[in-house]
């Protein structure tokens, strides 16, 4: 089999030091995951076998920071595919470097996130029941549907925008990997050898997907956020919620591929593929939803305060007393900081924005967090009980193990992903060549 | 027990309809035909409605597959309701313990609550009993993903424990906080006891559960425990299409008793249109206070927060 151009094969060989044997470091910081996710399990095993009652949850808050990291996990894997297929359709000429992370962590985050949904549930033994009993009427059952879709959608999506480069691994004979990998590439790189007819077909398929992981996307977001505005909680019945939950997805996804751009870039000394070009353009990205974030959340609140009935008025009081350093970290911070510094071109340096990206994420995190907890700690008839930790939510230190497992599981799963398939996009020198454009 | 005993004549109520057609039909159901010859040797425990449990051999009993399958029929031609005088409560709490004993709660655990209310600072507290409100428009029901929760034909929402996969989406759907999730396992759970959905005994850890209008009692021809145990006769119980309620010792005609004494649903404009009728707390019978006489600590403490309780210091 002849190699599919020469220019891919000058990539690999940059690359291949991170494709071949890992270093002592990512050996040392694989373990050290792979221990925070041991811990995991341990609390997850704690959380079995003592009930619910090991959470913070109880009858009022009946969800806690489970579901918190849920909306978390879904949102950036929802930002992923937006991002990266919104890129991929527009023909970004700078696309090629993130484009390939925005994938890795649209798909990463769709695994873990619905993990967290399944540690809500009381009795895991009985998950067979929302398929052999699946009412179609339930909210959660259309985002099981939409859920399942996603994840078949992201998966071909990904697999696509990467069989090239399975290729040029498959054919890059020098490569010092074991055998296994040697036939596991061959396998998956079903016999692409880049003929002007495989391309035009791959090209087409690409873009197909891309369009449809746009499109569902923005559906599985809103069927999430409907789980919460179909009920009738003050806090979360609200028509906004839909596109709300959308635009906080792609802007928390913005902030989580900035910190990866940064990560990767100072881990395997990619300074000469991302720029600081790339950073200012994503997050210019993250400033314009910054803004939209900001928007949304202002009209619902506004319309809260301005004319609050009764339990629209306890859930203020909530937020602007108890959890006011929390509110004003997310809901102001969280959009005032990307306005002024990628705004103002005298902040816009790699490290300020990534800075931002970080406080961004953290904010949007609390923002969910101010959605579901405060909601639920002010019900219709108010909460009369003696012991506290009905009364008011707070987490236990199993909830933390496990929200820490899930984001060891999604930094150790980009780990070994970037070593499997490199993190940046090796292919690209195709495109313009093969003028299949 | 001793207490239900006690109140037998009281019981002997409700109106014709309710001893003519559930009676009979009830009578048969609990029993299956016991044939001496097939004795299986396995003793099962069951929760009579009189809430005795009793020991049977298994071969005696109807299996609960089958009182699950009994239990997502309403009663037939019956369509319950409950109204509740706010005027006469007196936060006894009489109600709440024999709920929590008929229905094998553990302590906290409660179908039937009481809350002090107070609808805004100068306006005056009252006692406030909140049981499920069997609501006609159900979110509950509509956000269950396995129709583990369903509303009957009679009018009431039953949790079948069996099917529950306790994603507690009915609990955030539930505007009245009726329902309680089990979040460890009791001892109240007591898992040899033949399990009945319209009983809601026993318990199951990891599930969701709640007031059922003691829908085993009603298909008996009893009256909840709730209502029996009321020393003040709070607490109404009947049928809106015979328009007939009766809180044990007296029976008056529903639509009567809510156009006279001007009876509401609770938070009507939520749209769920509960089952359960409250009658305003005019002409009280007991000041406000009386409802701390003899409480403990603990339930005392529960009402701290409300503005009456601040004031008073
Ligand atoms: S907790 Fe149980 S009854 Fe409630 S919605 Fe979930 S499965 Fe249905």
């Amino acid at each position: 089999m002849e190699t599919i151009n020469s220019a891919s094969t000058e990539k690999l060989r940059e690359f291949r030091s991170q494709i071949e044997r890992p270093g002592m470091r990512s050996i040392i910081w694989i373990i050290f995951l792979t221990l925070l996710i041991l811990w995991g399990i341990y609390a997850l095993y704690i959380q079995i076998s003592g009930g619910h009652v090991v959470t913070g949850m109880r009858d009022n808050v009946v969800w806690g920071i489970y579901i918190v990291n849920f909306i978390f996990f879904m949102g950036i894997s929802y930002a992923g595919a937006l991002i990266s297929g919104t890129l991929h359709l527009f023909r970004t000429s700078w696309r090629k470097p993130v484009i390939r992370m925005a994938e890795f962590i649209t798909i990463i985050a769709l695994f873990i996130g619905p993990l967290y949904i399944l540690l809500c549930i009381g009795r895991l033994d009985r998950l067979s029941f929302l398929v052999l009993f699946g009412r179609i009427q339930s909210p959660i059952t259309w985002d099981v549907i939409a859920i399942s879709t996603d994840i078949f959608g992201c998966l071909i999506f990904l697999y696509l925008s990467v069989l090239r480069d399975i290729a040029a691994l498959r054919d890059f004979t020098e490569l010092k990997i074991p055998k296994w990998r040697k036939k596991l590439y061959r396998i998956l790189a079903l016999g692409y050898t880049g003929t002007q007819e495989q391309q035009v077909r791959l090209k087409r398929a690409t873009d197909i997907m891309a369009g449809m992981v746009i499109a569902i996307a923005i559906i599985v977001y809103s069927v999430l956020a409907w789980i919460f505005s179909v009920t009738l909680q003050p806090g979360w019945h609200s028509t906004i919620f839909g596109p709300y939950f959308v635009i906080a997805a792609v802007y928390s996804g913005t902030g989580v591929l900035i910190i990866a751009m940064w990560l990767f870039r100072k881990i395997y000394h990619l300074e000469k593929h991302l720029t600081r070009k790339h950073f200012i353009n994503i997050g210019v990205l993250m400033l314009v939803l910054a803004a939209f974030f900001g928007y949304f959340t202002f009209s619902e609140y506004l319309t809260k305060w301005y004319g609050s009935q009764k339990n629209d008025e306890q859930l203020i009081h909530l937020l602007m007393d108890k959890y006011f350093i929390l509110f004003i970290l997310s809901n102001y911070l969280g959009v005032l900081m990307p306005l002024i510094v990628v705004g103002i071109p005298k902040f816009r340096t790699i490290n300020m924005i990534t800075i931002t990206a970080v406080v961004v994420v953290i904010a949007l995190w609390i923002n969910r967090y101010l959605i579901v907890v405060p909601t639920l700690e002010s019900p219709y008839i108010p909460i009369q009980d003696f012991r506290p930790e009905w009364i008011s939510y707070s987490s236990t230190w199993v909830e933390w193990v496990l929200t820490l497992g899930g984001l060891a599981a999604f930094c150790l799963f980009f780990t070994l992903g970037a070593r499997f398939i490199p993190i940046i996009s090796i292919s690209e020198d195709q495109d313009r060549k093969g003028e299949i454009l | 027990m001793e207490k239900n005993k006690k109140n037998t004549p009281r019981r002997e109520f409700l109106r014709t309809g309710l001893l003519a057609g559930a009676g009979a039909f009830a009578a048969g159901n609990l029993l299956s035909s016991c044939s001496e010859s097939s004795k299986s040797g396995k003793k099962l425990k069951l929760l009579t409605p009189d809430g005795k449990l009793v020991e049977v051999d298994a071969s005696d009993i109807k299996p609960s597959e089958e009182y699950k399958l009994q239990a997502r029929e309403g009663i037939p031609g019956r369509k319950f309701v409950m109204v509740i005088d706010l005027a006469k409560c007196n936060n006894a709490r009489k109600c709440v313990e024999a709920c929590q004993e008929g229905h094998h709660l553990p302590t906290n655990h409660e179908y039937m609550k009481v809350y002090m209310m107070q609808d805004s600072d100068k306006s005056a507290p009252y006692w406030f009993p909140k049981p499920c409100f069997q609501c006609d428009n159900p979110l509950c029901v509509s956000v269950c993903p396995v129709g583990a929760t369903y509303k009957r034909t009679d009018g009431i929402v039953l949790i079948d424990h069996d099917r529950c996969i306790g994603c507690k989406f009915c609990m955030t759907g539930c505007p009245y906080s009726a329902r309680n999730f089990a979040w460890e396992d009791h001892e109240e759970y007591d898992g040899s006891i033949v399990y009945n959905p319209e009983s809601s005994v026993p318990g199951q850890e990891g599930t969701v559960s709640k007031c059922v209008f003691c829908a085993d009692r009603l298909r008996e021809n009893k009256l909840p425990y709730c209502l029996l145990a009321c020393p003040m006769g709070v607490i109404y119980f009947g049928d809106i299409d015979e328009d007939a309620v009766t809180n044990g010792s007296e029976t008056v005609a529903f639509s009567e008793l809510i156009r006279d004494r001007s009876g509401y649903r609770y938070l009507e404009s939520l749209g769920t249109r509960p089952s359960v009728y409250y009658l305003p707390p005019v002409n009280r019978q007991f000041p406000i206070e009386r409802g701390y006489d003899g409480l403990d600590e603990e339930i005392k403490d529960r009402y701290k927060d409300t503005p009456y309780a601040k004031e008073r210091g």
